[in-house]
């Protein structure tokens, strides 16, 4: 039945396509409205019916799977939430796999955010990844929350000399004095790698410059597709490695199912967006495909 | 004296974060600084809150254009804030935090805003196909380049990429989309990218200078 839905679906998008097509060798413009229909259906068709690709992680995106998968068990780790529910489906597959990794791997893992929506999706992942699949790991030893803190870049600054100042307690109250994970945390350059997780501001950049370069801790990003063309000039030196945007997630977990049996068994919401970003990036090209047709033809008429 | 004080603030505290960068023994300062800073970013978010509310009553009062969403506004900003406030459903104690699972407000953000948000920011495929079907035409030489690259990166973000060029022999692999697509990030891009950035690095610098300084002046409101 799925097989037969993905069937019909390509036959209307690539049908409907070849039609513009011919319409356009004729000189014909095509509709802002009749665009928004293909994407729509392009978009929707792989969600009702899915398809999945084989993905292969390319070195940007194998740079922070390594660096998490070698370092020794009981690594300190700590993931920034930095972002809101519109980048979410983007960057929360992201969240959630490599918390999986890092919690799997044995390193002690510190969760915070800078962005007051960051605070909420963070205990998503809590509530969705760690706590179903890490049923024995106990919070404050193996893993802590801080939760969301005000103040942006200015949070960083402080953070990255002295972490307890600026965050004494952890999201539910508990002084972290007390906690064991920060028996040997007093600031950003006690951790082992930082993954910061967003895409506006602050976010991955304002970790490079606050904090990643004044303590020399690697960062490893996972960002909107929209920034990863920003970030690239940090990358590899300052940004260890970096996930873009849904392909980024899919890569990742693709890798992280490879190499993790695991895994294998969860959900994977990367590779499963893959689909209808594949198939609307192939209508949009049809669509600069056919935009050139009709422009090409009235130039010609124009010329005659 | 209402313009001579603030540029007196702005001219010790911009001299003496400069300093605390510089020279060790006043590096607490910069941490000091940035507490404040944090202080005082907080009472941002009431004045934040405070003007929402002042404006969208004023917009329903006066029956301004379009007052049925500020109705919608207002509704909005008092649930989250009274399920926020009182913790309605909150399973933990007084310490525990606003949004903690099970609570009324982590239902409304996941259910409401959620969703919301991510339907509006998925909506800008729908633009992006319809814009890219407008302007990227090969009208002259610098719009053909950019057409190509547009191509090269969209087929280089999909396994198609992959599918079309795989055949490729390794020793010229760079000829495959998904390596071809990298390659224009990281060599056209980052030189562009990093052309920017150093622009911005130098006017941030040379803005900052103006406001220690006092040229700049326009934050006061004019040069009245």
């Amino acid at each position: 039945m799925a097989h037969l839905g993905v069937i019909i679906s390509m036959l209307v998008i690539f049908g409907g396509l070849a039609w513009l097509l011919f319409r356009s060798i004729k000189g014909r413009e095509v509709e802002r409205r009749v665009i928004f229909v293909f994407i729509f259906v392009a978009v929707a068709a792989p969600i009702l019916f899915p398809i999945t690709f084989e993905e292969h992680a390319s070195p940007v995106v194998k740079g922070l799977f390594d660096h998490i998968d070698t370092l020794p068990p009981g690594s300190r780790v700590l993931i920034s939430f930095d972002y809101d529910p519109a980048m979410a489906p983007e960057v929360q597959p992201m969240a959630n796999a490599i918390s999986f990794h890092c919690l799997d791997r044995g390193h002690k893992v510190v969760f915070m955010s800078l962005w007051a929506t960051g605070q909420t999706l963070l205990f998503n992942t809590l509530e969705d990844v760690i706590r179903p699949e890490f049923p024995d790991l106990i919070d404050g030893v193996d893993f802590i929350s801080t939760g969301y803190k005000a103040g942006n870049e200015g949070v960083l600054n402080v953070i990255v000399s002295d972490f307890k100042k600026m965050f004494p307690t952890d999201v539910n109250g508990v002084p972290l004095d007390s906690v064991p994970i920060f028996d040997e945390i007093n600031s950003c350059a006690d951790f082992d790698l930082i993954v910061a997780l967003g895409g506006g501001r602050p976010g991955p950049k304002e970790w490079v410059l606050f904090v990643g370069d004044p303590a020399d801790v690697p960062i490893g990003v996972g960002v909107a597709a929209v920034v990863a063309p920003q970030l690239y000039p940090y990358y590899p030196r300052q940004i260890i490695g970096m996930l873009g945007g849904v392909k980024g997630a899919a890569e990742y977990e693709s890798e992280l199912a490879h190499r993790h049996e695991r895994f294998k068994n969860m959900a994977q919401p990367g590779l499963k967006m893959m689909g209808p970003q594949t198939l609307a990036h192939i209508v949009i090209i049809c669509f600069i495909v056919i935009g050139n047709v009709a422009f090409f033809r009235s130039r010609r008429r124009k010329g005659n | 004296m209402r313009q001579q004080i603030p540029l007196l603030i702005t001219f010790i505290v911009g001299t003496l974060l400069i300093v605390s960068v510089f020279i060790p023994p006043f590096g607490d300062l910069e941490t000091t600084f940035n507490i404040w800073f944090d202080i005082i970013a907080v009472f941002a978010f009431f004045l934040g809150g405070g003007n929402l509310l002042r404006v969208h009553i004023n917009k329903l009062r006066k029956r301004k254009r379009d007052w049925g969403f500020s109705i919608v506004t207002i509704l909005g900003f008092s649930v989250m804030l009274i399920a926020g406030l009182f913790k309605i459903g909150n399973p933990g104690d007084i310490a525990s935090a606003v949004d903690a699972p099970g609570s009324l407000f982590y239902d409304i953000f996941n259910s409401v805003q959620y969703p919301l948000s991510a339907t509006m920011y998925s909506l800008l495929a729908f633009f992006v196909a319809s814009a890219s079907y407008r302007a990227f035409r090969a009208k002259n030489r610098e719009a053909t380049l950019l057409l190509i690259a547009a191509f090269i990166i969209l087929l280089g973000r999909t396994p198609f990429g992959v599918m079309l060029t795989g055949w490729i022999p390794d020793s010229t692999s760079l000829l495959q989309i998904p390596n071809l697509a990298i390659w224009i990030m990281n060599s056209p891009n980052l030189a562009g990218q990093r052309a920017i950035m150093i622009g911005i690095g130098l006017g941030v610098i040379s803005m900052s200078l103006r406001l220690i300084l006092g040229i700049e002046r326009s934050y006061l409101g004019g040069d009245k």
